[in-house]
């Protein structure tokens, strides 16, 4: 009997709500969403392929545009970037400086977000996030008169205060909609046991967190290391970063394609695989308090 | 009954159970006043690192933008009063087209980005397969380090050897200008833009779209609503609030573009000015020209500007949140 009905039920229940109700428009919309998807896909990936593919090319290979897709592939590009441009220095000084500066901003942000969240605190938020606002190029002109005064500049005490400006606020507004979508109870309840409220935050609510602070920490990475116009005014020959070396491949005369595309990779390519990595805690910080309205 | 056994963080001062044994007196009193100001003390911090590092220089760009302060000769530099915004709001030549390729730039970027960002959220709204890799392609341009993006396009755009004219080559189009051109430049810009950030507005709508609730939308099926009307009638009016937080976030940054534009067309945006926005307009004058006073008065316009598109913003999702 089970055996017969079984079957049954189940080729029944599926094509039924698709099927039944105006078929045609239905595949037709079908069709569309796979070939729009494509699409978009391909808008999307394409210019970072041709920049890849780019960069395993010699340069007369990309004069020629015979030679778009079919060439012989070079690593002398990436030879050149890493070696002669001692590229490793500028890779180590942008994660230096996205790291400390992203540390720091926890330090100071999570305990503030959780404050603002707490005791609702719009006002106060409204300080750190007015952060996110001001042109960087106001607040640029008096950091760098101050900070060349006090010979910091090209030091990367002053890199890394800048690029936590950038990080704390974003750690704030990330952490402040994720404390206040948690609930209250359990740190209560830790505090009825007997644990002061410093303790419920520091054993309870923290611990619980891991996941938000993870957002906040990666999100904060990210911006650091692509930040441009900070570092490009206030970084030294020494503490250069990333995007600031990659115009070294630029001047006036010319510019060598080839080795652009290689240092435009190698400054993408760390950051992508984290964001492959980390997929879902970038996508929930970047939505971040988007759905309260 | 309840007020003989109160919690004990209502008590000050009281040995918490954890520490009874251990703590001295002082500390004890140091753990109770904490936990009394934890409000300030958690927030302070990082009130005080923002405010130090926002205020103070807000409060030197306003007072050095009535100075006709150069730089290096800050000795010289005299007060002059409103000089410096009189001289900048009738200037013809750099300041109003800086002002109106600043809008133009957030306006044509913002309305592609929202309008493409929704069909795309709606195209992944229901769950198909191969979900996994259209997350990933919507990830990978938002997380590239966008002077890199300005030179990967700068190759693609490249008037001569460029993918873009091959392209347009293959469908019989002529070739052309784009980024050299002195009026494609800035709309080839928008259009960097947009492939950057469009993928942000799809994921803050994609959001929106799954905490919509289903009921309104089963309903108006019911009623016999096509798709479309289901759409403009249902879907977009609850959206609104969403909408406009992506118009938002985005908007405070595509007003404050400076990356892609500085790594496509350099200094002045262009040897005609042909992308220089407000942000590098500003950044020239301080860095560039050492002309302090004239660009802080620009700086000061800016942040007005800014300030008060937010604000007209903020007024209108609060009517629509009604």
């Amino acid at each position: 009997m089970t055996v017969q009905t079984d079957p049954q039920t189940v080729t029944a229940a599926r094509p039924a709500p698709a099927g039944r109700r105006k078929p045609l428009a239905n595949r037709a919309y079908k069709v569309f969403r796979v070939v729009a998807l494509i699409a978009v896909v391909l808008f999307l990936i394409a210019p970072l392929i041709w920049m890849l593919l780019a960069s395993f090319k010699t340069n007369v290979d990309i004069y020629d545009t015979g030679k778009a897709l079919l060439f012989t592939p070079t690593a002398e590009n990436y030879a050149n970037v890493l070696q002669r441009n001692n590229y490793f220095i500028f890779i180590f000084n942008s994660f230096w400086v996205a790291f400390v500066s992203t540390v720091l901003s926890l330090v100071l942000g999570v305990p503030a977000a959780y404050a603002m969240s707490r005791f609702t605190m719009h006002r106060s938020a409204l300080v750190v996030l007015m952060a996110r606002v001001i042109p960087g190029v106001s607040l640029l002109v008096p950091w760098y008169y101050v900070f060349s005064n006090l010979r910091m500049v090209g030091g990367f005490e002053v890199l890394i205060l800048s690029h936590m400006f950038v990080a704390l606020p974003l750690i704030v507004y990330i952490m402040m909609s994720y404390f206040d979508s948690m609930p209250l109870e359990l740190e209560e309840s830790a505090q009825v046991d007997g644990l002061t409220p410093i303790g419920a935050f520091r054993r309870i609510t923290l611990p619980l967190s891991i996941g938000g602070i993870a957002t906040a920490a990666i999100l904060s990475f990210i911006f650091s290391w692509n930040n441009f116009m900070f570092a490009l005014v206030l970084s030294g020959s020494k503490t250069k970063t990333l995007p600031v070396a990659i115009f070294d491949f630029v001047s006036y005369a010319s510019i060598d394609w080839g080795g652009l595309m290689a240092a435009a990779t190698v400054v993408t390519i760390p950051i992508m695989i984290i964001a492959l990595f980390t997929q879902k805690y970038i996508v929930s910080g970047m939505t971040a308090g988007a759905t309260k309205g | 009954m309840s007020v003989l056994t109160p919690p004990r963080s209502a008590q000050p001062g009281a040995p918490s159970g954890r520490n009874a044994g251990a703590g001295s007196g002082a500390r004890e009193n140091f753990s109770a006043w904490a936990n009394r100001h934890r409000k300030w003390l958690f927030a302070a911090p990082a009130m005080i690192f923002v405010g130090v590092l926002i205020i103070f220089p807000l409060a030197w760009t306003l007072y050095l933008s009535l100075t006709d302060s150069q730089g290096s000769v800050r000795a010289a530099s005299d007060f002059v009063g409103l000089q410096n915004y009189l001289t900048v709001l009738a200037d013809a030549e750099r300041f109003w087209p800086a002002v109106g390729r600043t809008l133009t730039f957030t306006g044509v970027a913002l309305v592609c980005e929202v309008v493409l960002g929704m069909c795309i959220a709606l195209l992944l709204w229901r769950p198909f397969r191969g979900e996994k890799w259209v997350r990933v392609a919507i990830l990978l341009p938002l997380v590239a380090t966008p002077v890199a993006v300005g030179m990967m396009w700068r190759l693609i755009f490249d008037p001569n050897i460029g993918f873009a004219n091959q392209l347009l080559g293959m469908i019989g189009i002529p070739p052309q200008p784009w980024l050299s051109g002195q009026d494609t430049a800035l709309g080839t810009t928008i259009f960097m833009d947009v492939w950057q950030w469009t993928p942000m507005v799809v994921l803050i709508l994609l959001a929106g779209l799954t905490s919509l609730s289903e009921e309104p939308d089963e309903a108006a099926r019911m009623d016999g609503a096509n798709s479309f009307q289901r759409f403009f009638y249902i879907t977009l009016p609850l959206m609104m609030p969403t909408v406009i937080v992506a118009i938002l976030l985005r908007g405070i940054d595509a007003l404050k573009t400076f990356d892609i534009l500085y790594a496509t067309k350099g200094k002045g945006g262009g040897s005609f000015h042909e992308v220089e926005t407000l942000n590098v307009y500003a950044y020239g004058l301080s860095f560039d020209y050492n002309q302090y006073g004239l660009s802080s008065a620009v700086l000061i316009l800016f942040f007005m500007i800014i300030v008060g598109s937010m604000w007209l913003l903020t007024m209108r999702k609060k009517a629509v949140s009604k």
